[in-house]
């Protein structure tokens, strides 16, 4: 068996699944955030429900247009609120509160071998741990946090093998474009995608997040990594005891297996409005653009806003380009401050934004106007996605958004 | 169960962000998510169609997002089915879940714009009115027929779970 379907069958009672079966699995953990959880609640409460399964399995993070943008929202996030009051679910108030996929791992309520689901399709993230992590809507949460359990079909899995050196300025985010390139936005549809080869063995953590966290750009059911060394280090740091690191067999059936070399891998830029039109970073030189934003779900980790600084150090952003960076967690704004990163950006001239996914998706703390062209870490480009339906997102990794900023127009981070 | 109705068409690739746009999420009700379905890419979708129209679209409807919001919105304006070449999971989940019917028919490019279109989801079949064509589409897996019986999945749990809270 694979990875994927050893953890559904730990998870389902069963001595094996295979591809295609439905099961019902018992989950380890049940996300929602202030837009997905308000549905789940209503379910909830239509159904009659008493009480929760596990309260402790639970986590409300209220990230998406938190601090509250305009009164509805307050509304919605007062829902949760209450809820996690009434029935004593996690959650994680401002102050406290980051980016969920970026939260929950830090947190230490991610690990290998994990069942987890999230009404929120970025939950793919903690494939990087080892978990088997899937979004769904609203109802199957609601369900979920009644039952403990969801209905799942055990997908088949898709391995992807990366060799070859990383050239310089590549990482996580620049593999994952690529992948999603070549495989189209369905190219994984219904399937689980596994990444391995040396490449993912020597690529640290925070890399492995955004690779996973993209999964679902290419429809994939979940992403995930075996958990190693690099991971059993990061477990440690954030306090997670487990017992065993699981892996796929030596004979686990594979639907492709599909081989990329980095080394031929250049800095990744996707163009609107698809996240798998993505080319060589010098394809799309000389692109005007308006704004910058550097942060989210995808590339917000401490590790991204180093990447960002050590290219923004010492220089100043383009007089007519706006420069927004959202470190995606209290405890990543905190390290980047400790480190300078903050001073770099603000000598810079770029505005902080708290942990919020706010721009990424239009919501707030950046949203752009007719015909403007933001260049972003985020993970969606589609029409409208960071604003006005005749606006324009480009994806690229923090080196190539920040020397963008500086240059105002995409380009390669040797050009500053 | 039996619709019919007129067809509005789209492309490949329709995501969530093009079905209800996330500036408009700060709300969850169906009337409000249904006035804005579609506007990204068809401004006063809602305004013009009839109730029991029917989308067809092409492969990976209903990508990007799991906003349940983006099937509400659809179901809310009055749209009786959407028949797409494929669908992206998350949105297909959301679908059975809250009972909007999708059926997945690889020949969707043969519908244009304006069909009318009859579906019989007992007999498995969508009647192509406009052009004579019948054609008959994979009915779901039992284990989904089982939660489409219960009428939905919140009604299944609740058989299931709830008496024994």
């Amino acid at each position: 068996m694979t990875i994927t379907e050893k953890i559904i069958a730990r998870h389902s009672g069963k001595e094996s699944v295979i591809p295609g079966e439905f099961v019902e699995a018992s989950v380890d953990l049940v996300l929602a955030n202030d837009i997905t959880a308000p549905l789940a609640i209503e379910e909830f409460e239509k159904a009659g429900a008493k009480e929760v399964f596990d309260p402790e399995k639970i986590v409300f993070v209220p990230d998406h247009f938190t601090p509250c943008k305009d009164i509805q929202s307050a509304e919605l996030v007062k829902r949760l609120r209450e809820f996690a009051r009434k029935y004593k679910v996690r959650f994680y108030e401002i102050g406290k509160v980051g980016i969920e996929h970026a939260l929950l791992p830090e947190e230490g309520l991610t690990r290998p071998g994990d069942f987890i689901v999230g009404a929120d399709s970025h939950t793919c993230t903690y494939g990087a741990v080892g978990a088997f992590s899937t979004g769904m809507g609203s109802t199957d949460i609601a369900s979920a946090m009644i039952t403990g359990k969801v209905w799942i079909k055990v997908p088949a899995s898709i391995k992807f093998v990366y060799k070859g050196k990383r050239n310089k300025y590549v990482g996580g985010k620049d593999l994952i474009l690529y992948t999603i390139g070549k495989i189209g936005v369905d190219g994984a549809n219904y399937r689980s995608m596994e990444f391995t080869g040396e490449t993912i063995r020597n690529l640290p953590m925070d890399d492995r997040f955004t690779i996973c966290n993209m999964a679902i750009e290419a429809g994939a059911k979940n992403g995930i990594i075996e958990p190693d060394d690099i991971t059993a280090m990061y477990l440690e740091e954030v306090g997670v005891s487990f017992e065993s690191l699981i892996r796929s067999d030596e004979d686990a059936y594979y639907e492709e297996v599909i081989e990329i070399d980095v080394s031929d891998i250049m800095p990744q830029v996707s163009a609107p409005h698809l996240p798998s039109n993505s080319k060589n970073v010098d394809e799309y030189a000389d692109v005007k653009i308006d704004q910058v934003v550097i942060g989210s779900c995808t590339n917000g980790r401490i590790s991204d806003l180093r990447r960002a600084a050590s290219i923004m150090n010492g220089h100043t952003i383009h007089p007519e380009v706006r420069c927004i960076i959202i470190p995606a967690t209290q405890r990543i704004y905190q390290q980047a401050l400790k480190e300078g990163l903050i001073d770099v950006f603000l000598t810079a001239g770029c505005v902080i934004s708290p942990p919020t996914c706010g721009p990424c998706l239009g919501g707030h703390m950046g949203v752009i106007g007719k015909g403007e062209v933001a260049i972003a870490t985020t993970n969606r480009n589609f029409i409208g996605r960071m604003g006005h339906p005749e606006s324009y997102v480009y994806l690229s990794n923090p080196e190539v958004a920040a020397a963008s900023a500086i240059k105002g127009k995409i380009c390669h981070p040797d050009e500053v | 169960m039996k619709v019919k109705g007129n067809v509005w068409k789209f492309g490949d690739n329709i995501n969530t962000d093009d079905i209800i746009a996330a500036r408009y999420l700060n709300t969850t009700d169906e009337k409000q998510l249904a006035s804005h379905c579609m506007e990204t890419i068809m401004p006063d979708f809602s305004k013009k169609i009839k109730k029991g129209d029917i989308i067809v679209a092409g492969g990976n409807f209903g990508c990007g997002s799991s906003r349940e919001h983006a099937p509400v919105s659809i179901k809310g304006c009055g749209i009786s089915a959407v028949v797409a070449k494929s669908f992206a999971r998350i949105f297909l989940r959301n679908s059975i879940n809250i009972g909007l019917p999708v059926i997945e028919l690889p020949e969707a490019d043969e519908i244009e714009e304006g069909d009318e279109l009859e579906i019989d989801f007992e007999e498995g079949t969508i009647k192509n009115n406009s052009k004579g064509k019948t054609y008959e589409f994979n009915r779901y897996p039992e284990f989904l027929q089982e939660i489409i019986r219960n009428g939905g999945l919140m009604k299944w749990v609740k058989a299931r779970y709830i008496k024994s809270q």
